[in-house]
This record gives structure tokens, C-alpha cells and sequence, in this order.
């Protein structure tokens, strides 16, 4: 009972990474966008956020968590949007292969996360030895008094805030994808961007808008990772495949945030499985660590054979849009 | 505030680069009328009609709407002033229901309330006589029903003067029926209709008056009433052109094909041929008619060992004598048989030819098999190439000119030139005409009664009733997916083919 308890909080909490990523990633390619960059721009929140905490951290005595938390929360969002905003511009703008782009942008903002994790170990005496404990206590408080209730509290209430917010984030975006005329439009840019620049909506407007924002969004996994699940600090490529499986989480859930939900609970359990299952050898691990994508290709396989439009990506998912003369 | 003019077009001319498109038009649509704008491909219709909606702007002249002068810039401008125009291909989500697609883009309370929005278009379709469910999805429409859809935004959105781009082309007779009534239904509300056509009959049939332009001119309008089918055309083509195509009867019609019991799926599993049986003779034009997408395609296609078939046979008659059982063959095994396909798709070169590649190029891919050795032999494509261009008066720069720098009817000359080339015993054309003004028509009706002189057995996929019904010696029915009849050309009526045409499109309209 006590072991699967925990198996379940664990689940949660690599969930949520996921979740942020994907509700991030599925904004963005509403919009006909295919940013393979967010694997990539996950990094760069996370090594933004916990670079806004350590240097505010070093530079007063006696550090403030909600402060900390608050600079750090805004070096994410801009680090990440800027990763987006690069995508857009480069995607958008210049017209660039989404794929090439995408894949470039993750392998930079890798190299950009370690690269700036080595600077501030470095800076903070050596390896793991950077720590921000102030404000990842902020991030990691739990809700008093609610978080005491045995079994419920620990299941539903033990965690930091960005937890309820990644899940209140994937609510806000399905009502928005779904029941706004701004979502509406949004879906039309992604499906037939020649359809919605005739009905007079703004296609790169949309597609700007959407991108910068999926990369914030997704940038708070970032956040969440080094913040809440490692408590503010920082090991080189210890993010991990997490950015991947937030894209495979896009496809599970069929491009619906809420959906996504416990999609990112499932991954993240099966992601830890291989911990909580006895006798497991070396290679019998990696078998288990592969059983996301699993579950990602066997959903594909539904849904392609299942052929109903509404389960398809986007229409236009990956295309440039050229405005033609005729 | 009175007007009796919608829209006033003075003295508008539109130049491309050095070709004049519209040269100094002059023409009038009044508050509530019907004018139909006729002319031959390339007179410039489309082209008049994409400046009222904003797509282009005029070179010169001015155009007046309600009586007053407008600029109009982009469409948003031409839908401010009360414009609509619905394309050929129309512009919908098909992920989308029949009311998204109707609002989008359209300012109003972020929060949508379908279910308001949904009744609220429901009972303006219902004042003209539309029948459209908003809350369908657009890929479970018809073609007609995605029209109707077409309709229904433009108005939803206002539109005063309505401007539809050859909308029957799609239409089975029984829509195209009911497409007239909803028109009559707006034009008694007030609304302004333009249609742009080639079709006499509907022309006769709708209209109040006809505006008929020739070669980017404006030749003038007259009240329909006071105009017959030989006056329009004199004033379309300009000189009165004989609309028979010259028939023979066959020469002793051999057996070629024989297709017996053939069902095929599409990729969706969705049966497009259901049991499909006929033979075709060599020496004769066998035509193809249904509404588009009632399995054309995948006829040809299997024929050309392109399609898979599910069951049933297709069998080759050789003029040697020998028999051949084709399904089950591979397509290049089947043309090394003479069996030639030139399929012209809507974008022309989807099939058959490579846009960026020049004409040389474009010979070589039927004939780079024949040269053995590892180096290509350009010599004799190069020739034949010339040769078409010759033969055929292509109208190019040269051969090495990329064939997607050629007008269409100049791309479906080369496309054919090529199949007739490699002496086929079967030809195979779909839509050969599609697009081509009426010399060049003219140009492909003769190479396909050459080639049926010759004793090829051609079989021809055609949309034009008009042309199938004087082209061809036997036409064949084709009604989502299955045969609904085969008959006589010389003698069958259109309305009767039309009745055969729609037997599926009745089904497929699916309300109730």
C-alpha cells in the first residue's frame, strides 16, 4: 500500500514535466507549427529559471523564496519564448524546414543548458555543488493543512504549486482550443492556413503567438525540473529524454491538453516502473524504459486505423505557408 | 438610400506584366439581378471578378459600388463593401462543422455559443431555402452540400452582391436544380448574383442578363430574354464555330478490354468500384461520364495496373490474338503492352508529367528504359519532343523549357503527344479538355479521333456532357462506383445521363 503510494506521487511528479511540454507543444502545432525544438527549449527554461534564482540567491544575504521564485519563474518564461520566438522567425518568417529547425533548436538548447549548468557550478565551487535552496523551497511548498490528510493529501495535495498549475494550464488550453472563437481560429490556422487567411485572420500572427507561447508553457517543465523534482540544482543532460516523451505524450493524447492530463501521469509511471518492479536485470530496465514509446506507437496504430479526421494532427502540421498570388 | 446599380465597373483594365487581361471594361450588375458573365477560357472573367474581390486591384478605371466610388484592396475590403465570392474550389476546414467554418475569422463575444451561432445560421439558410444542417462536419458533405455551405458564409456575412465561379461544374442536373432555386429565392430578397460560366443552357435558363467578355474585351450585355444559344456563342467566340466534333463511325471494332466483376477500395477502405463489368473495342471512343470522384480515377487506374482490385478480372484482347489478364499485372508490365494512360489531374501535372523538369526530360521518363547502358539517351526524346511541338503546335520557348512554365492547354498536348508517341493499342485519357479553350479543345478531339481511326481502343473520362455526347461512339455511367448504365452516344439524351449521373449523388446528399 505504501509502495504504490508512492509509485503514484513519483508518477505525478516525472508526469508533470511531461505535461507542461506537451500542453506547450500542442498549442504550437495547433497552429500547423511542428516545433521538435521543445525538447531543446525545456533545457533552456530549466537552466534559465535556476540561473535567475542562483544569481539573485548570491547576490543578498538573506534571500526572499517568493522573490526567488518570482525570478526565476520570469527568466524561464523569457528564456523559453525566446526559444520559440526563434523558431517562428526562422519558420515563420523566413520560411526554414520546421524538421532542420526544430531538431537544431533542440540540440542547442542542450548544449545550452549544460554548457551555462557547468558556468554556475563552476561558479558555485564544483560539480553539484549549486543550490538554490531558498527558492526551491518555495517552489516545493506543499498546501498546509490539506497536504496532512493521510492518503488523500499525500496523493492529491503533497506538491509544489506548478504541479496544479501545469494541470490548470492544460484545462485553460482545451476550453481555449475549444470553446473561444480565438481557439476556433486558431485551429483553422493549423488545419488550412489559406482557409483562414481568406477569412481575413492573420496567419502569422497566430502561428507568432502560439509558438512563443507553447515554448513558455513548455519552458516551465524546465523549471519544474530543477525547481520541485531536483530542488534546485542542477547535473548535466539530467533532464534527460523528458522533452521526447512530452511530443509522444502530444500524439497519446490526440492533440487535446486535458487529455494530456493523465496522459502524463501514465508516461510518468511507466517511466519509473522499471524502479518499482522486483528482479528487474539491467537489460530488463531499458526494456521497461522504453515502454512510453511503446504505448505512443500502439496509440498511432489506433488511431491511424481508426481514420476519423478528429484524431489526425493538424492538417497543415509542418508546412510553411506561402501566401500565393493566386 | 435607393440605387439601382450594386456595382458599376467603368473603364477597368488589368495588364499582367505585357499581357492585357481586362482591357477597358465597362459593365454594370443592378440591385437584384441575375447576370451571368460568359466567355471562353482566359477572356478575362475570372480575372474581372478577382478585382470586385480584392484579390487583384485595377490598372485603371474605377469601380463604383451602391453608387460610390471604393478602393478594394484585399478581400477584407470587398467583404466590408458587401461582396462574396464563392471559388471553384472552396475554401473550407473539413475538421470543422458547417457553422465554424461560417464564423471563422469573424469578430464577436470570445466565448462561442454554438448552439446559439448553429440556430442562428440553421434559420437564415432556412429564409432562402437552403437545406443545410450547421452542426455537420464539412468532410461527411457532399459537394453540393459544401456549396451550399459556401453560400450560406457569405451570407451569414452580409453579402449583398454574390459572385459564384462556375458553381455547376461540380453539380449533378438535380442540384444544379436546386442551386437555381436558391438563387431565384436571393435575387427576390434584393441580393446582386454574378455567375461566371461557360454553359449556355444554364446561362438561358437563370440569368436576367448576360455581360459576355472575349479575349480580356467586353463584347457587351444583353437581356436574356432576347438572346439565343447561337447569338451568345457568335458573341463569345466571335465568329460562329461549328460546335460538331467530327465523329466516325468505328472500323470494325475489335474487343481490347474486357473488365469483368471489378471491386477496388480506396486506401480508407471504402469501396470506389463496385462490380464494375464492361468491354471496350478497339477503333472506338468509349465515355466515361458520373460526378466527379464516382470512381473515374480508380477505373483508369486499374486498368494501368495502378490500383490494386479486389476481385473480378481485367482482361487485354491483343490485336495478335493472344489474351492477357492484367489485374494482377504490374503497371509497367501493363504498358509494355501499348495500354497508355494520360491522366490531366486538376493541377495538371499531379500525374504524367514533372512540372520542373523540361520536355526532353518529360519524354525520357517513358522512354528511359529503352536505352540499355548506363548512360541515358537524350537524342531521340529530344526529337520526339520537337516533334510534338511541331505536330501538335505547342506553344514553348523550346524543349528545354520547364513544363510548368507552359499554359495548360499547351501541357495537355505535350501529355498526350507523349502517350500517342509509344503507339498505344489503349488509350486511356481522363479529362482531356479539362481547362483548354476551344481551339485547343478541338486540337485534342482530333488527335483522339485519330488515334480511334487507328484502331486504338480510347476510353475517355470527360466532365462535359455536351462533348462526351459528340465525342464518343458509346458512353458508360458511372454513379458512386458502380455502373448505372452504358448506352448509345448518338442517341442517348443528356437529361438521361444526368438521370444515371445522380443516382449515387442522391444517396450521397444523405439528409432526410
Amino acid at each position: 500500500m505504501e509502495l504504490i503510494l508512492i509509485f503514484l506521487q513519483k508518477a505525478i511528479a516525472q508526469g508533470i514535466c511531461i505535461l507542461f511540454g506537451a500542453s506547450g507543444e500542442i498549442i504550437t502545432e495547433k497552429s500547423g507549427n511542428l516545433n521538435l525544438g521543445i525538447p531543446g527549449i525545456m533545457y533552456m527554461g530549466g537552466i534559465g529559471g535556476l540561473m535567475g534564482a542562483f544569481f539573485y540567491e548570491q547576490s543578498t544575504a538573506e534571500p526572499v523564496g517568493l522573490v526567488g521564485l518570482l525570478i526565476s519563474m520570469l527568466a524561464t518564461l523569457l528564456i523559453s519564448a525566446l526559444g520559440g520566438l526563434i523558431f517562428s522567425f526562422l519558420t515563420v518568417s523566413l520560411r526554414a524546414n520546421q524538421n532542420v529547425v526544430g531538431l537544431a533548436l533542440t540540440t542547442f538548447g542542450i548544449g545550452f543548458g549544460n554548457f551555462f549548468g557547468g558556468s554556475i557550478s563552476k561558479l558555485a565551487g564544483g560539480v553539484g555543488q549549486i543550490s538554490v535552496a531558498v527558492t526551491a523551497d518555495a517552489y516545493r511548498a506543499k498546501i498546509p493543512g490539506l497536504s496532512q490528510i493521510p492518503v488523500v493529501g499525500d496523493l492529491l495535495f503533497s506538491y509544489g504549486f506548478l504541479t496544479y498549475l501545469s494541470v490548470a494550464i492544460a484545462i485553460l488550453l482545451t476550453f481555449l482550443l475549444k470553446r473561444t472563437r480565438k481557439g476556433l481560429n486558431l485551429r483553422a490556422v493549423g488545419e488550412s492556413p489559406a482557409t483562414a487567411d481568406a477569412a481575413g485572420i492573420s496567419v502569422a500572427a497566430y502561428k507568432y503567438v502560439s509558438t512563443v507561447a507553447g515554448a513558455a508553457v513548455a519552458g516551465l517543465g524546465g523549471l519544474y525540473f530543477v525547481m520541485e523534482y531536483l530542488g534546485g540544482t542542477w547535473t548535466n543532460n539530467g533532464f534527460g529524454d523528458r522533452g521526447w516523451l512530452a511530443i509522444a505524450l502530444v500524439i497519446l493524447s490526440i492533440w487535446n491538453p486535458a487529455r494530456a492530463i493523465w496522459g502524463s501521469f501514465l508516461f510518468g509511471g511507466l517511466y519509473i516502473l522499471y524502479i518499482y518492479l522486483p528482479g528487474l536485470t539491467r537489460a530488463t530496465q531499458e526494456l521497461c524504459g522504453m515502454l512510453p514509446y511503446v504505448v505512443t506507437i500502439v496509440v498511432l496504430i489506433f488511431t491511424s486505423r481508426r481514420n476519423n479526421l478528429e484524431s489526425q494532427p493538424p492538417a497543415s502540421l509542418g508546412e510553411a505557408y506561402f501566401r500565393e498570388d493566386r | 438610400m435607393e440605387y439601382e446599380n450594386a456595382i458599376e465597373l467603368r473603364h477597368v483594365t488589368k495588364r499582367f506584366g505585357s499581357v492585357v487581361a481586362n482591357s477597358d471594361i465597362s459593365l454594370t450588375v443592378r440591385k437584384g439581378e441575375i447576370l451571368s458573365i460568359l466567355g471562353e477560357n482566359g477572356s478575362g472573367k475570372t480575372t474581372l471578378m478577382n478585382m470586385l474581390s480584392g484579390i487583384y486591384s485595377p490598372d485603371e478605371g474605377s469601380i463604383l459600388i451602391r453608387g460610390k466610388e471604393a478602393v478594394i484592396r484585399s478581400p477584407k475590403d470587398s467583404f466590408a463593401l458587401g461582396i462574396g465570392m464563392i471559388h471553384q474550389h472552396f475554401k473550407l476546414i473539413p475538421v470543422l462543422s458547417a457553422a465554424e467554418n461560417i464564423i471563422l475569422g469573424l469578430p464577436g463575444a470570445q466565448r462561442l455559443n454554438m448552439a446559439l451561432l448553429t440556430q442562428e445560421i440553421g434559420a437564415l439558410a432556412e429564409t432562402y431555402g437552403f437545406e443545410l444542417n450547421p452542426a455537420q462536419k464539412i468532410y461527411n458533405m457532399s459537394v453540393s452540400q459544401k456549396q451550399t455551405v459556401e453560400i450560406v458564409k457569405v451570407l451569414y456575412r452580409g453579402a449583398e452582391v454574390l459572385i459564384l465561379d462556375e458553381p455547376t461544374a461540380v453539380l449533378t442536373p438535380q442540384e444544379t436544380q436546386k442551386l437555381f432555386d436558391v438563387l431565384r429565392n436571393m435575387k427576390r430578397a434584393g441580393k446582386s448574383i454574378i455567375i461566371i460560366t461557360h454553359k449556355l443552357r444554364e446561362v438561358l435558363e437563370l440569368s436576367d442578363r448576360v455581360a459576355v467578355l472575349r479575349k480580356g474585351a467586353y463584347i457587351g450585355t444583353v437581356e436574356t430574354a432576347e438572346a439565343s444559344a447561337s447569338s451568345l456563342t457568335e458573341m463569345m467566340v466571335g465568329e460562329r464555330i461549328s460546335l460538331d466534333i467530327c465523329r466516325d463511325e468505328p472500323q470494325t471494332p475489335e474487343k481490347r478490354i474486357e473488365m469483368r466483376g471489378v471491386t477496388c477500395r480506396d486506401k480508407e477502405g471504402v469501396a470506389v468500384l463496385k462490380d464494375v463489368s464492361f468491354t471496350a473495342y478497339g477503333g472506338e471512343i468509349l465515355g466515361i461520364a458520373g460526378i466527379a470522384g464516382s470512381g473515374q480515377k480508380e477505373l483508369l487506374e486499374s486498368i494501368a495496373g495502378l490500383q490494386e482490385t479486389e476481385n473480378g478480372e481485367i482482361l487485354y484482347f491483343s490485336p495478335e490474338g493472344t489474351v492477357e489478364k492484367l489485374s494482377g499485372m504490374k503497371s509497367s508490365e501493363i504498358s509494355n503492352l501499348h495500354i497508355s494512360l494520360a491522366f490531366v489531374p486538376e493541377d495538371r501535372l499531379g500525374m504524367g508529367l514533372v512540372g520542373s523538369m523540361d520536355l526532353t526530360d518529360n519524354m525520357m521518363l517513358r522512354s528511359y528504359q529503352e536505352s540499355r547502358g548506363f548512360f541515358a539517351d537524350r537524342k531521340k526524346p529530344r526529337k520526339l519532343a520537337m516533334d510534338i511541338v511541331e505536330q501538335l503546335a505547342v506553344a514553348t520557348p523550346g524543349v528545354d523549357t520547364p513544363v510548368r512554365r507552359l499554359s495548360g492547354g499547351n501541357v495537355q498536348k505535350v501529355l498526350l503527344g507523349r502517350e500517342i508517341a509509344s503507339n498505344p493499342t489503349v488509350l486511356l485519357v481522363a479529362y482531356p479538355v479539362r481547362g483548354l479553350d476551344i481551339n485547343s479543345s478541338y486540337t485534342i478531339y482530333h488527335l483522339l479521333n485519330e488515334q480511334k481511326k487507328k484502331g486504338v481502343a480510347v476510353i475517355c473520362v470527360g466532365e462535359d456532357l455536351d462533348v462526351l455526347l459528340e465525342l464518343c461512339d458509346r458512353i458508360m455511367v458511372l454513379a458512386g462506383g458502380k455502373v448505372t448504365g452504358t448506352a448509345d452516344a448518338r442517341t442517348i439524351t443528356k437529361e438521361e445521363v444526368g438521370l444515371m449521373m445522380s443516382d449515387s449523388g442522391r444517396r450521397a446528399l444523405g439528409h432526410g
